[in-house]
């Protein structure tokens, strides 16, 4: 293998798999050492520059991180990176001093923002403290998107989701709240210098089977059901609720049917348990409030009284797999099954629509009907215009949201500079070692043995009474000390250099991990069989270091390292040394900071 | 010395042995040693070889002496016995330990100043008498834990990391443990455990005295350019004779070798080792020629490592004085004072 060139801005960020998963790249391992030394305000900030809702996200985020981070290869579960969020958003001061001011002179451009939502927002607070005039229509009187309208308040309380938009809106930005843009042609005639479409996927999907349209009083679209709870149109539910779909929308309305009157909410899902598209903490909460989830069943039609719903009835089905591994569902041949209920809520998927853009205005749809968008640049085929969040690529979630407004942030703004918005500005980086004495180190890598701590929830009986109480009650301090003592500080990089090494081996002896081995090169699939330990997982980096005096290669494989530390304190010559790799995405504004 | 504590976690695919336990399960505390001092290797090595012969800990009895090297058994195999004797009292220790208890697997762990100058003695007489058990000197030159003397064992010529020059002659460790009649000889480089490992276990399943000399660099007081136990001087003047390459009771590693360089060497009690010979010549069943093969090399400045000479049929101490099969602290008190009538007889037997 050639050596390892640790200088691509991509290989140590490779390293910190929380950082490198979330889409944000936020900086996680830096804030939960700020959360560890009681620095709330600090890490709030961190969050909010990379990810603009930390309140709302410590909340809500689909996590991607977790999933990813080491800890879950080397103990059974993942740091609760989500949950420490919110400690810092719920333990900061009043860190409104520290948020950028409005711009003290705008720089004569104007964005439209079309839709309220995360995507927008994210776009607008890049934008706005370096002068751009942004403007945001939403149809709705308020701002938020669906992070207001569709998830339930015992879920994010109306207060954080308040405080968060509002940090942004301080920043100068004008909301025209209850506009709907009804076609983007006329909205392109009024000169904007760029257009953002951040109008979310506001469809859903129904559910076309015998006695929707006789049962149809008590049938209703989950996501417009949900939004219509949370406008407070609808306060009540039938006693025995039928869910359908599999999703967090379907998670989140059996649990507000729970809240609503609802004393037998079932959830019924076509597919498997296990391969439900809800997140699994969404699916045990649901669960703990005595929801029950049937599976493999498939509705087959709504049942009534004369245009009285009495119930669903489904067909059983099981999974059958062709030899390429598909999976179909067929019949098993069971009797049906009939669900007795009355209100059912649909909640089978979400869907794109963009009624009010003219095909012929310049921006391209594909064969699904969906833009032409760029995934870097978040470009449409019209050069004015930009997408980003739901819009884009069809219904994700607020982190994907964010992302795709900083990078549709940086390409209006070299847009409207004249520069090529194909080219992006690089990631900044700041390397520190953290030696500071022969055994000492300015980080606590003392590997912490604790699973991991579960969340505080408030008392079934009292949440259930009202939806908008909270659920969750957060870690308090202690926990969250203890939480973030797991985190193993995977941005401490391992720092090998070659010329300094005696070989030794003391680093390959205390490894407690068995990252390290000393040992002919060779090409990577068959160096990976001559390890210190099996290195069976590609998707993780085999670092590689010569200029070793015997010829030979260090190879440490950076999969379970478990960055403690030891070979930096156990080599006699530091040749290894611990490195704290800080890499922050370079946003809009500090792209031009950058330039100035 | 380390002072954060070795975190528990291992690697989740790490390989299990016949107990189902892993490599870090022989581990002991973590050194206090010189980070960087080829203790710590050897160290790993005798971990590795009692793991990959799936070795229960509690059947081991690790002994020592004093020196830096003497300390090394607080850092393997935390769950088996130990006894950290005073200086150079390793062998008698052991001898008396494994007298009264032929069943356990005794590991004698001793550094050049301890077995070489204070304990030569010693050294001697429990090789010669064909204690069972492996012998292992961790050889720095120096006197580590005392701040870097010279030893025995410092070459002539040598220089001290102060620049003084060695004017005494050298003891070649190998060379006495084979002129005294030591039935398995070998001597190894700690920064070479591919050597070394398979030594240790082969020294383990010897049923005699067996003796590795390791050299061992004392990074702190002997790693300087003029010493002869640097880790670039060894690695220069290395010259390795063979390889162990597996042992019975594993699946045999399919390697090609070039005919007549492989040796399978059976011992005593059965096993085999299979010696892939780097020097065709050389005959490890032939204890003249090895010390003479040493001799000459030491002369051209090579330094003589692999297995050097085992006996084919080799006997130890217990055999010679055929004594109870029996670890004295099973015996009964029947077996122990047999009564009048068998005194009488021993007694008479002595008029
Ligand atoms: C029930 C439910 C629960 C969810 N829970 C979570 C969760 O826990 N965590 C998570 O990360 N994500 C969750 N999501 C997904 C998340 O809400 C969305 O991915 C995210 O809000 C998308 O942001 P956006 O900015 O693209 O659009 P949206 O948030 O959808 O905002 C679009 C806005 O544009 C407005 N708009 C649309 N068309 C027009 C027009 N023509 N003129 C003017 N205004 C217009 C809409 O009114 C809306 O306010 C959930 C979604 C649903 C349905
Ligand atoms: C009876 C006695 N004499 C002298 C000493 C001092 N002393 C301690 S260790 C040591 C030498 C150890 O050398 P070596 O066995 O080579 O061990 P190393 O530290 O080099 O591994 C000496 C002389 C002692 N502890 N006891
Ligand atoms: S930091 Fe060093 S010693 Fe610790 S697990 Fe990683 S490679 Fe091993
Ligand atoms: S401990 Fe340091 S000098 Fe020794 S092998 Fe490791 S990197 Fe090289
Ligand atoms: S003084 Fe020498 S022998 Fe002793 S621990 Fe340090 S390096 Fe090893
Ligand atoms: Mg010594």
């Amino acid at each position: 293998m050639k050596p390892t060139d640790i200088s691509a801005p991509d290989y140590f960020h490779k390293v910190v798999d929380c950082q490198w998963a979330c889409p944000a790249h936020t900086p996680v391992p830096e804030y939960i050492r700020l959360i560890a030394a009681g620095r709330y305000s600090d890490a709030y900030m961190i969050n909010w520059e990379s990810n603009v809702f930390p309140g709302i996200l410590g909340r809500t985020c689909d996590r991607p991180c977790e999933p990813a981070c080491r800890r879950g290869r080397v103990e059974a579960e993942p740091v609760a990176i989500c949950r420490l969020k919110r400690v810092a958003a719920d333990f900061k001061d009043d860190i409104r001093a520290r948020l950028p001011k409005p711009a003290a002179r705008k720089n004569g451009k104007r964005i439209a923002l079309v839709g309220g939502g995360p995507a927008s927002l994210a776009v607008a607070r890049d934008l706005a403290p370096m002068g751009y005039e942004c403007i945001v229509f939403d149809q709705d009187p308020q701002v938020g998107g669906m992070m207001r309208t569709q998830i339930p308040k015992f879920r994010l309380p109306e207060s954080v989701l308040d405080e968060e938009c509002q940090y942004i809106l301080d920043l100068g930005i004008a909301f025209v709240g209850g506009k709907r843009i009804d076609s983007m042609k006329a909205l392109l005639k009024e000169n904007f210098d760029a257009c953002f479409v951040g109008c979310g996927a506001p469809r859903g999907r129904d559910l076309d089977i015998p006695g929707r349209k006789e049962a149809a009083k008590n049938i209703h679209i989950g996501i417009d059901w949900l939004s219509s709870v949370s406008f407070g149109h609808i306060d009540k539910i039938g006693k025995r609720v039928v869910v359908l779909g599999g999703g967090n929308t379907a998670m989140d309305c059996c649990r507000s049917s729970r809240r609503l009157g609802g004393e037998d909410v079932t959830v019924v899902v076509r597919s498997g348990f296990e391969e439900m598209k809800a997140s699994p903490w969404e699916k045990e909460d649901a669960m703990h409030e005595d929801i029950p989830i049937f599976n493999f069943l498939v509705p087959k039609e709504f049942t009534h009284d004369n245009g009285r719903l009495t119930g669903v009835l489904f067909e059983k089905v099981k999974a059958e797999y062709d030899a390429k591994g598909r999976r179909k569902l067929v019949p098993t041949g069971e009797p049906d099954r009939h669900f007795p209920c009355d209100d059912v809520l649909v909640a089978v998927g979400q869907e794109n629509a963009f009624p009010w853009i003219e095909r012929d205005c310049g921006i391209a749809f594909d064969k699904w009907d969906m833009p032409k968008v760029d995934p870097k640049t978040m470009a449409s085929t019209h050069p004015k215009v930009f997408f980003g969040g739901d819009a884009a690529f069809g219904p994700k979630n607020i982190i994907w949201a964010v992302a795709h407004g900083h990078d549709a942030a940086i390409s209006i703004d070299r847009l409207c500079r004249g520069e090529d918005i194909a080219v992006r500005p690089p990631p900044q980086i700041n390397v520190a070692s953290q030696k500071m004495g022969i055994h000492e180190w300015s980080y606590d890598n003392e590997i912490a043995p604790d699973k991991r701590y579960r969340v505080p929830h408030r008392d079934k009986v009292l949440s259930l009474r009202d939806i908008k109480s909270e659920v969750e009650l957060g870690y308090d301090i202690e926990l969250a000390l203890k939480e973030a003592e797991r985190c193993l500080n995977c941005d401490v990089q391992t720092v090998f250099t070659g010329q300094l090494c005696i070989e030794c081996d003391a680093c390959v002896d205390i490894c407690p991990m068995d990252c390290i081995t000393f040992t002919q090169n060779g090409d990577e699939a068959e160096l990976r069989t001559r390890l210190q330990a099996p290195a069976q997982n590609v998707t993780q980096d085999l670092y590689v270091a010569n200029d070793l005096k015997t010829g030979r290669v260090m190879v440490k494989d950076e999969d379970v390292c478990l960055h403690c530390g030891l070979c930096a304190e156990r080599c006699p010559t530091g040749a290894w040394d611990m490195q704290k790799y800080l890499i922050d995405m370079t946003l809009a504004e500090q792209a031009c900071q950058l330039k100035a | 010395m380390t002072y954060v504590v070795k975190p528990k976690f291992h690697h989740p695919e790490l390989p299990k042995n016949k107990l189902g336990y892993t490599h870090r399960d022989y581990e002991g505390a973590v050194s206090t040693l010189c980070a960087g001092c080829g203790h710590d290797s050897i160290t790993a090595s005798i971990i590795e070889a009692c793991f990959e012969l799936s070795i229960e800990p509690h059947r081991v009895a690790k002994i020592s002496g004093i020196g830096c090297s003497s300390k090394t058994p607080t850092y393997f195999l935390g769950n088996s016995h130990g006894f950290n004797s005073v200086h150079g009292r390793m062998p008698s220790v052991l001898t008396g330990a494994n007298l009264a208890n032929r069943d356990l697997i005794y590991l004698g762990v001793s550094g050049d100043g301890d077995s070489a100058s204070i304990g030569f003695g010693q050294f001697a007489h429990c090789l010669r008498r064909g204690v069972n058990m492996v012998y292992i000197v961790e050889n720095n030159g120096v006197y580590g834990l005392t701040k870097g003397q010279f030893s025995a064992t410092a070459d002539r010529g040598s220089k001290s990391k102060r620049g003084v020059v060695n004017s005494d002659s050298a003891i070649d460790m190998v060379g006495i443990a084979l002129q005294i009649g030591a039935s398995f000889v070998a001597r190894s480089f700690s920064g070479d455990k591919k050597q070394l490992t398979p030594l240790i276990k082969a020294a383990i399943e010897h049923q005699g005295a067996a003796f590795i000399d390791v050299i061992s660099p004392c990074v702190a007081f002997n790693n300087h350019a003029g010493s002869t136990k640097s880790f670039d001087y060894v690695r220069e003047h290395n010259e390795a004779v063979n390889f162990l390459d597996f042992m019975t009771g594993r699946p045999p590693i399919h390697v090609d070798y070039a005919p007549g360089t492989v040796e399978r060497v059976e011992q005593h009690d059965g096993t085999v080792l299979t010696l892939r010979k780097l020097d065709a010549e050389y005959d490890v069943h032939d204890r003249l020629a090895a010390m003479s093969f040493l001799h000459h090399h030491a002369d051209l400045g090579q330094i003589v490592t692999g297995l050097l000479y085992v006996e084919r049929d080799a006997e130890d101490l217990h055999g010679h004085l055929n004594t109870v099969e029996a670890p004295l602290n099973a015996l009964s008190e029947k077996d122990l004072c047999p009564g009048a009538a068998v005194l009488d007889k021993i007694n008479a037997s002595l008029r």
